[in-house]
């Protein structure tokens, strides 16, 4: 069942002012899918995420699951499940107890709740601690748990908000697979809200970029990546973040100050010129000199960080092979590869190129 | 070195208890103790401070048939067991519903909170006025509506009594004159005691995270097992405590009674037929025979082991019912 929102809006307003949260949305989640939504922090995210979940109602438009519209339906009458950003299981119950309480709503007959939990225990991967209360879980646990909670319903869609975020480095890397392979297993259409790209890139079908509202750009992760839209997007995706030059238009030829890095067939112009850190090339021939400041060796590969006069930043920062010897504080030239090298528009931030 | 720092610092902090254990052991911790002699000595002189010997004769006394305390310990028990659950359970409803209310919930607050801050004895005069036997507001509403006027206070020999199914006029102590006006005392004390109930666990429950509400919501949870299986349990450390210092409060009630029933704590019928365990142990102390000082004594004595056997209860069932 896929899921539609049509022109959804939500406008938060007391007094004096009012704050449109989520405007004008149009999505359409595909059945089946994992799909992360991702922005900035205040973006709209999670009151999307909300308002799909039945919680905030929406200010205008329309929510529908499958043919049905939802948008006046209660949360309960949705079949949702929801995982929270810090999981809200009931501190009084314990692991089976919580995963169970769902289910007793129901009013099901006791044999199949207890076959039922066992099933999305197992799922998880926590049958062992059904008898534990949630503070004698770990992080990870809780969110296993919080999972199997929100899943033992067999609900249509699966909401998950921040579900990564109280987790520390190493189990996050196992938790977003393990949130993957549940999603496979199961097949059910998911929805998840993330500020961190690299989460959303690494396990989701599609992305969905937001700011301040406004669908900024949908697709699958690597589309999204290559070929962004607009510069907020170029900059929101990518670790180490995209590097933006002051540059010109000229001639058809591309220019960071007075360096020829490129070609281009717009008319003569002022723009920024958008380099993702592993579209530079040290090489004699480059054009673009800069500035090295300090090198770091992390292993798999080398991160420079370099100046030069046109950067937005102070610094930007590159990466080449982890062979390629590079000095501190020399000045170098590089070449650009012209596939990582985006052109914007200088007012609206649009991609021209 | 290091020993000899953590005695300077025992040393140091005696110090700084001293004024307190002083004062606390002049007032607090002989009387404690010298009140436990006292209830074993045998025809006790207040004044001389003779006594005949020691033994469990002031003990043999006040449990002796006919005497005032058991009277008085019955009236504590029925005031414990119907005014705590009660007023537990009215301060949770009101907790939770002034909770769920948006317009006006500060208003809403001030009102339920109000009586915390007036004293009790003109809230009980407030009471005795409206549940006066004759024209008091009680019955002026009654009589309104057709009914007759309520003895609720005593002293109105044509008013009617409640409960004359359940109880014998004969009873010693439960008579339908003590049931109207046991009711009276409970409506007071209830009353009195919802507020500081009320603003516990109203700040207990906002302080609950609300995406348990949420989780409950999306899982299609009902009202009352939303109440019974999520509020209850996450408030049962507060009630828990409430429970506790409620039953002690109870069993120390004395205000309530002199400020309605005035200083003989009675209404009509036997005396003193609404006095509570306090009650008569301030009735001894003040009593013209200076020997009586030992009755007192032991009526203390009782009433601390009532109340230690009933809190040692509570911490037992709290320790496997609470959720901290």
């Amino acid at each position: 069942m896929d899921i539609r929102l049509v022109n959804l809006t939500k406008i938060f307003a007391d007094k004096n002012s009012e704050v449109r949260a989520v405007d004008n949305l149009d999505i359409v989640i595909p059945s089946g899918k994992l799909i992360g939504l991702l922005g900035p922090s205040g973006c709209g995210k999670s009151t999307t995420l909300y308002m799909i979940a039945g919680l905030l109602e929406p200010t205008m438009g329309q929510i529908f699951f499958g043919d049905e519209d939802v948008t006046n339906l209660s949360a309960e009458k949705r079949g949702i499940g929801l995982v929270f950003q810090n999981y809200a299981l009931y501190p009084h119950l314990t692991v089976k107890q919580n995963i169970m309480f769902p289910l007793q709503n129901m009013r099901m007959p006791k044999a199949e709740i207890l076959a039922r939990t066992q099933k999305y225990a197992r799922l998880v991967g926590i049958e062992d601690l059904l008898d534990r209360k949630p503070k004698q879980l770990s992080g990870g646990q809780q969110q296993r748990v919080a999972i199997a909670r929100a899943l033992v319903k067999e609900p249509k869609v699966l909401l998950l908000d921040e579900p990564l975020s109280n987790l520390d480095a190493r189990l996050r890397l196992q938790t977003r697979e393990e949130i993957k392979r549940i999603q496979r297993e199961t097949g059910i259409t998911t929805v998840f809200v993330t500020h961190d790209q690299e989460e959303a890139m690494s396990i989701s079908d599609e992305i969905v970029v937001m700011k301040a509202g406004v669908e900024q750009q949908r697709g699958k992760p690597q589309d999204v990546y290559e070929q962004p839209v607009n510069q907020f997007v170029a900059k929101f995706l990518g670790t180490p973040p995209i590097n933006i030059f002051y540059g010109k238009v000229e001639k058809g030829g591309l220019y960071i100050g007075d360096e020829l890095i490129g070609s281009s067939n717009l008319e003569d112009q002022e723009v920024n010129i958008g380099i993702r850190p592993e579209g530079f090339e040290i090489s004699e021939d480059g054009t673009l000199s800069v500035e090295v400041k300090q090198v770091e060796h992390i292993g798999r590969d080398t991160s420079v960080v370099a100046s030069n006069k046109n950067t937005e930043k102070e610094t930007f920062r590159f990466i080449v092979e982890s062979g390629v010897e590079v000095k501190e504080h020399t000045t170098i030239k590089v070449a650009v590869k012209p596939n990582k090298c985006y052109v914007f528009d200088k007012i609206e931030e649009k991609r021209v190129q | 070195m290091v020993e000899g720092k953590k005695s300077i610092n025992f040393l140091k902090a005696m110090l700084y208890l001293l004024p307190a254990l002083v004062l606390m052991a002049i007032f607090t911790f002989y009387p404690l103790i010298d009140t436990f002699i006292i209830s074993f000595k045998e025809q006790y002189d207040n004044v001389t401070g003779a006594y005949s010997s020691i033994g469990f004769e002031n003990y043999q006394r006040i449990f002796s048939a006919g005497n005032q305390f058991v009277l008085c310990l019955c009236n504590t028990m029925v005031i414990v067991f119907a005014s705590v659950p009660v007023s537990i359970l009215l301060s949770l409803l009101i907790a939770v519903a002034l909770n769920s209310i948006k317009p006006l919930q500060r208003f809403f607050q001030t009102v339920f909170f109000l009586p915390y801050v007036t004293n009790t004895i003109a809230i009980g005069m407030v009471f005795s006025i409206v549940f006066e036997s004759h024209q008091g507001l009680a019955n002026t509403i009654i009589t309104s509506l057709g009914g007759s006027n309520v003895n609720w206070l005593g002293g109105n020999i044509q008013g009617v009594t409640l409960g004359n199914n359940l109880f014998n006029p004969d009873n010693a102590l439960f008579t339908p004159q003590w049931f109207t006006s046991m009711i009276v005392l409970m409506v007071y004390i209830i009353w009195n005691s919802l507020p500081f109930k009320i603003l516990i666990l109203l700040s207990a429950l906002q302080s609950i995270d609300k995406q348990y509400y949420q989780a409950a919501q999306i899982d299609g949870t009902s009202k009352f097992r939303i109440f019974s299986r999520i509020t209850v349990p996450l408030l049962s450390p507060q009630i828990f405590y409430l429970l506790i210092t409620s039953f002690i409060g109870a069993f120390k009630e004395y205000t309530s009674v002199v400020a309605i029933f005035g200083e003989g704590a009675q209404s009509v019928g036997h005396r003193h037929n609404m006095a509570t365990v306090v009650w008569y142990i301030y009735d001894k102390i003040g009593s013209s025979d200076a020997t009586e000082m030992g009755l007192a004594a032991a009526g203390a004595v009782v009433l601390f082991a009532i109340i230690m056997f009933f809190t040692a209860i509570n911490g037992y069932v709290g320790k496997k019912r609470v959720h901290y």
